[in-house]
């Protein structure tokens, strides 16, 4: 059988994997998984501020999330805290926050787990077109940043003196990182767009030696993880979020195989 | 030598940091086809003298005039990330994009070809000095910093390297910042040494800075000696300013 919601379903589940890809990669290679954890705990905050305010859900999640990393950035420069700290005190304050704010909002009837986790169903045309404009968007902008972004991640200084411009290009790495989650929080779920982002990226390291093949192994992972994640999660009536990230760890430990070959030939 | 020649100019230049200076008062001026070194003992502010003229540093005190924006930099310590899977190919062209050829011939200038599609991570830290080296001239820079590069590469090594920097400068006309310890080799491929000891103790050409004074008291006799033996075989002769007058065949 192959309901409308189940084809919407799917379209959005690849469109999301096409972008988490190759911003997977770049959060794997810059070390900022917690980074993106936070900014995804966030949106939360975005989802109830926008039912509250009656204002438009994604760009809601998107300014709730680039607000969150600007504070980031300055509390790293004005505490002696460690980054991993203040990512912490951010992260579970935001999470906890949106959570109260929630128990205030008794009136309206509000589904914590979509949101936590995921929900397929509520995937409607509209998303669809927030999740692909908004998508090719992302990549639009992270092609054209690519080279000088490449460049800092493998080293910030030689970057900067031949003239790459690191520090702005990091800061709209960031925001790309937060509209990604904006567009993706209604399919994966707050909890969960992490996982979709390092996962398959880990499954891909494992498997490549060389950039790009990361990259486009990494796409290919998030989409068998989406896909066949949609699936399980129609046929034994899963949340989608969990499911797609079981079929990543799945994709991922099969990954780990190919590895021990390797060592040992 | 008229202005325009001039890649970069330090006036007057220095960082205070956490309330101190790590370097200051710097005076320096690198010209086209120029080799400048900066000799120094550890924590004389080589390394952020360099960085203060690639405008690696938001405060400073003084002014740098940049005239080119072609830079290479081999910076002193570069580490990769064993999560990214690099290969010496795809890090040649890391800021830069180039014909396979240019990279070829870069390879092969610093001797490391056979290595092009080996990992970064697996290669030896003289392999990968040379690696650093070969992308930085690849880019056919007018301006090129070098932080001690030729650390971890064996002593033939090291005086073949060093030539070949010379050779660089010659047939891309560019400037050259270089940074070392090695004082004995160096000499040998520089036109103007600036002594750094958190100010600029002397400056002048290789012979004149190893005859003052306070190059002696910094480094010892002995090294001074050692120069002057190596000076012997020197095949030009400099003027005054640094630049070679006479080559000797």
């Amino acid at each position: 059988m192959l309901d409308d919601f189940i084809v919407r379903a799917i379209i959005a589940g690849i469109g999301i994997a096409l972008v988490t890809g190759p911003l997977g990669c770049f959060v794997v290679w810059r070390r900022l998984s917690f980074f993106g954890d936070t900014l995804a705990h966030s949106a939360l905050l975005g989802v109830l501020i926008s039912i509250t305010l009656d204002i438009n859900v994604s760009l809601t999640i998107f300014v709730v999330a680039s607000l969150v990393a600007i504070l980031l950035l300055r509390l790293e420069r004005t505490t002696n805290l460690a980054g991993d700290s203040l990512l912490g005190l951010i992260s579970h304050s935001s999470l906890a926050i949106g959570l109260v704010i929630l128990g205030f909002l008794s009136f309206i009837r509000f589904d914590v787990m979509g949101v936590l986790f995921g929900d397929i169903l509520s995937v409607n045309s509209n998303d669809l077109l927030v999740i692909w404009i908004g998508g090719a968007l992302i990549l639009a902008v992270l092609s054209y940043i690519w080279k000088p972004l490449f460049a800092s991640t493998v080293n910030y200084e030689l970057a900067e003196a031949e003239g790459m411009k690191p520090e702005r290009v990091n800061a709209i790495f960031t925001i790309l990182l937060a509209a990604l989650i904006a567009i993706s929080i209604k399919m994966i779920g707050v909890l969960l767009i992490t996982g979709l982002l390092i996962i398959p990226t880990a499954m891909a390291r494992n498997l490549s030696d060389n950039p790009r093949q990361m990259v486009i192994l990494s796409i290919i992972g998030g989409l068998l993880s989406v896909l066949i994640g949609l699936y399980a999660s129609f046929e034994i009536n899963t949340s989608s979020g969990p499911s797609i990230v079981v079929v990543a760890l799945i994709l991922f430990i099969l990954s780990l195989m190919r590895i021990r070959k390797k060592n040992y030939e | 030598m008229n202005d325009s020649e001039t890649l970069i100019r330090l006036t007057n230049a220095g960082i205070f940091k956490n309330k101190k200076w790590l370097v200051r008062d710097v005076d320096l001026e690198i010209k086209r086809g120029q080799i400048v070194t900066l000799i120094g003992p550890n924590g004389s502010g080589k390394t952020t003298t360099a960085k203060i003229a690639l405008g690696l540093y938001k405060s400073i005190t003084g002014r740098v005039e940049r005239n080119t924006t072609k830079i290479s930099y081999v910076p002193q310590k570069v580490s990769i990330d064993w999560t990214l899977p690099l290969r010496v190919a795809d890090f040649m062209v890391l800021t830069q994009n180039l014909k396979v050829d240019d990279i070829d011939s870069a390879l092969n200038l610093t001797g490391v070809q056979h290595l092009k599609d080996n990992n970064l991570r697996d290669l030896s830290g003289g392999e990968f000095q040379r690696v650093l080296l070969a992308r930085a001239i690849a880019k056919k820079p007018e301006l090129l910093v070098l932080d001690e590069p030729v650390q971890g590469v064996d002593f033939t090594g090291e005086v073949a390297l060093y030539s070949l920097i010379k050779t660089i400068s010659e047939n891309l006309n560019c400037g050259i910042l270089l940074i070392s310890h090695d004082l004995h080799v160096v000499m040998s491929a520089t036109d103007y040494v600036v002594c750094l000891n958190g100010h600029v103790c002397c400056c002048g050409t290789p012979r004149d800075v190893a005859e003052s004074n306070p190059y002696k008291q910094l480094f010892g006799e002995k090294s001074a000696k050692l120069l002057s033996i190596y000076e012997h075989n020197h095949d030009h002769i400099h003027s005054s300013d640094g630049n070679i007058i006479k080559e000797v065949e």
